[in-house]
């Protein structure tokens, strides 16, 4: 008897009486990817605040300016979150080269690739109620892929307006400067950097909504795992229906 | 007039100035533009040896603030010296000579010293047309700047004007008021902006270039390193109110008493390259900030566009004159907020439209 239930493949609640459907997962987000995931959501809230309330003080605090350091901790907090950001992107970028297949599509856009551009569609077709269900994939949907792509040149952006804003404390001598300087050739008025860095910031806040929303209602609806593959790395699919 | 190849120190010996102040010049001037502690001699040799490089000082469109600021000099020795070295060729605003005699001045320098002088430039040229917006000496200024750019050993833009052209080319710029380096593209330019810049910055830059008869060290815009390298804010003796987090937040607060930041207020000086905080004005008596209002950011480019002087975040006027990158952002970030609200709801009614069938069958 016992013999019998160990031979036996799949899950069953307690009594027997019910058996769990074996389903397919994937493994497709390496922990290096999931790592830089999170630490960039921290390091995103931690920006978008703090670089919020650069723009726009907190009330001014009283006592002697030699007591207090409020603006500094807040402008030490952004920069060191810019700096978390700038050097996981790094290693990010690093492991597109080392990682899986999927540790590279970030960077790319496969537009020479008909069924990707047939992907795109179909899955903007999802989003507007025209299908009934989306299509299974492994890594990012085509839509998906096209977002996030996007949401990396804005975040470039961020990191490079960020480090010329940066440079200016920093010093022209500075290895910011150096490297960055040439926004300065873009906007020669530092206050353009300022506002189009500002408006970044709400761009990714934008980003962040439309993802979070996304994520969220893919895991409920679609056909695979959402939510807890950013936390395992394993994407699981919940149907064998015919396409 | 004529005096040619007069060395620096001749000129000021023949108006009566004592060795000792010549050396106490040189050696202010090497500090101010923070060269070693060898270079006043240098300086000092160079004066007294190297015949004194020509300069020819134009009028564009402008309103003569930058002489204005620069017969201010703090130090008389400077003002005296250096001007009396400039107005001996041309400025036809402080020269002595008017009509087709100061004219012809130019045309001399021009064939005597071909390639040797240095054009200083105040204002710029209006290049909508055909440049007839600024006449001056019976043709439109642009041609008469091309011309003596020609034969120029390098250009000094004076002023915001010359530099990035400053409110004449404020929008909508009916004018076409154009800066010099947009204009001359085949001489080195050393931008000196500002409106008007420091005295003792475009006293410095001068004699820095007729000393050692080369431009200073310029940065990625062409303005001198030496006065334009750091940011009001850098230097701000208001700085320490500002890392504590202590602002002026309205005109005659608390805060406007105990001299805050005026960061709120619309203070510049976190974008403004300058000097005022170091040199200041008048001699080192005051400048903006330490007088209770914020900068403007008059050596920026394009300062009459960015918004008002009062507010923190830059407006952004194409999407109305109260707009700026919160307003714009806040509002997208609100739209899709709205958008993903609006769409989750259209998914849950399908959602429970489409299960309905299912949990009848």
């Amino acid at each position: 008897m016992t013999t019998q239930i160990a031979d036996v493949q799949g899950a069953y609640d307690a009594s027997g009486a019910e058996k769990a459907r074996t389903l397919q997962t994937i493994y497709v987000y390496e922990a290096p990817v999931r790592l830089w995931h999170w630490v960039n959501a921290l390091a995103i809230t931690v920006l978008c605040v703090t670089g919020y309330f650069i723009g726009s003080p907190l009330p001014s605090v009283p006592g002697e300016a030699s007591a207090n350091f409020l603006m500094g901790y807040i402008r030490f907090a952004h920069f060191a979150a810019g700096q978390v950001l700038i050097v996981f992107f790094l290693l990010r970028v690093y492991w597109a080269f080392v990682g899986n297949a999927y540790a590279r599509q970030l960077f790319y856009l496969p537009v020479w690739n008909k069924t990707w551009l047939w992907g795109v569609f179909y899955e903007l077709r999802w989003y507007l109620f025209m299908v009934k269900d989306p299509k299974k994939y492994i890594g990012h949907n085509p839509l998906a892929h096209v977002a996030m792509f996007t949401f990396m040149l804005f975040l470039l952006f961020m990191m490079a307006s960020g480090m010329a804003l940066y440079s200016e404390g920093a010093g022209r001598d500075s290895w910011q400067y150096a490297l960055f300087g040439w926004m300065f050739s873009i906007f020669p008025n530092s206050q353009d950097i300022h506002t189009w860095h500002h408006l970044g910031m709400w761009a990714i806040v934008t980003f962040v909504i439309v993802h979070v929303y996304a994520a969220v209602r893919e895991d409920i609806l679609s056909r695979q795992s959402m939510i807890s593959s950013m936390v395992s790395g394993e994407r699981l699919f919940r149907d064998d229906l015919k396409d | 007039m004529s005096a040619g190849m007069e060395t620096f120190y001749e000129v000021i010996r023949r108006q009566g100035i004592t060795r000792r102040s010549f050396t106490k010049f040189c050696s202010l001037t090497a500090a101010s533009l923070g060269l070693g502690a060898g270079a006043a001699t240098e300086m000092a040799q160079a004066l007294e040896t190297k015949p004194r490089i020509p300069v020819i000082w134009m009028h564009g469109l402008e309103c003569t603030c930058c002489s204005e600021s620069f017969i201010r000099s703090a130090h008389p020795l400077v003002k005296d010296v250096v001007l009396s070295m400039i107005s001996l060729d041309y400025d036809d605003t402080i020269m002595a000579a008017a009509g087709h005699q100061a004219d012809a001045i130019l045309q001399e320098t021009r064939q005597k010293y071909k390639g040797q002088y240095i054009l200083a430039v105040e204002g710029n040229p209006p290049l909508n047309e055909d440049g007839m917006f600024c006449i001056d000496g019976g043709r439109p200024f642009v041609e008469k700047l091309k011309e003596m750019a020609e034969d120029a050993m390098a250009i000094i833009a004076w002023g915001a004007c010359a530099s990035w052209g400053c409110v004449q080319a404020a929008k909508p710029n009916p004018t076409q008021a154009t800066p010099i380096d947009k204009v001359i593209k085949n001489k080195p330019i050393i931008k000196v902006p500002g409106c008007p810049p420091i005295a003792e910055v475009m006293t410095g830059v001068v004699t820095f270039v007729t000393t050692f008869g080369r431009l200073p060290d310029l940065d990625r815009q062409g303005r001198p390193k030496m006065f334009y390298s750091q940011r009001i804010h850098d230097k701000c003796y208001r700085r320490p109110h500002f890392d504590a987090g202590q602002f002026v937040e309205e005109w005659d607060d608390e805060g406007a008493r105990k001299g805050y930041c005026l960061y709120k207020m619309g203070c510049k000086g976190p974008t403004t390259y300058n000097a005022c905080s170091t040199v200041r004005w008048n001699g080192g008596v005051s400048f903006p900030i330490q007088s209770g209002h914020g900068c403007i950011g008059c050596s920026e480019d394009n300062f009459w566009d960015k918004g008002s002087f009062y507010d923190r975040l830059t407006g952004i006027n194409q999407f109305g004159i109260e707009a700026n990158a919160d307003k714009v952002g806040g509002t997208v970030a609100g739209v899709v907020a709205a958008g993903v609200a609006a769409h989750a709801a259209v998914t849950a009614i399908k959602r429970v439209a489409s299960k309905k069938p299912e949990q009848v069958g």
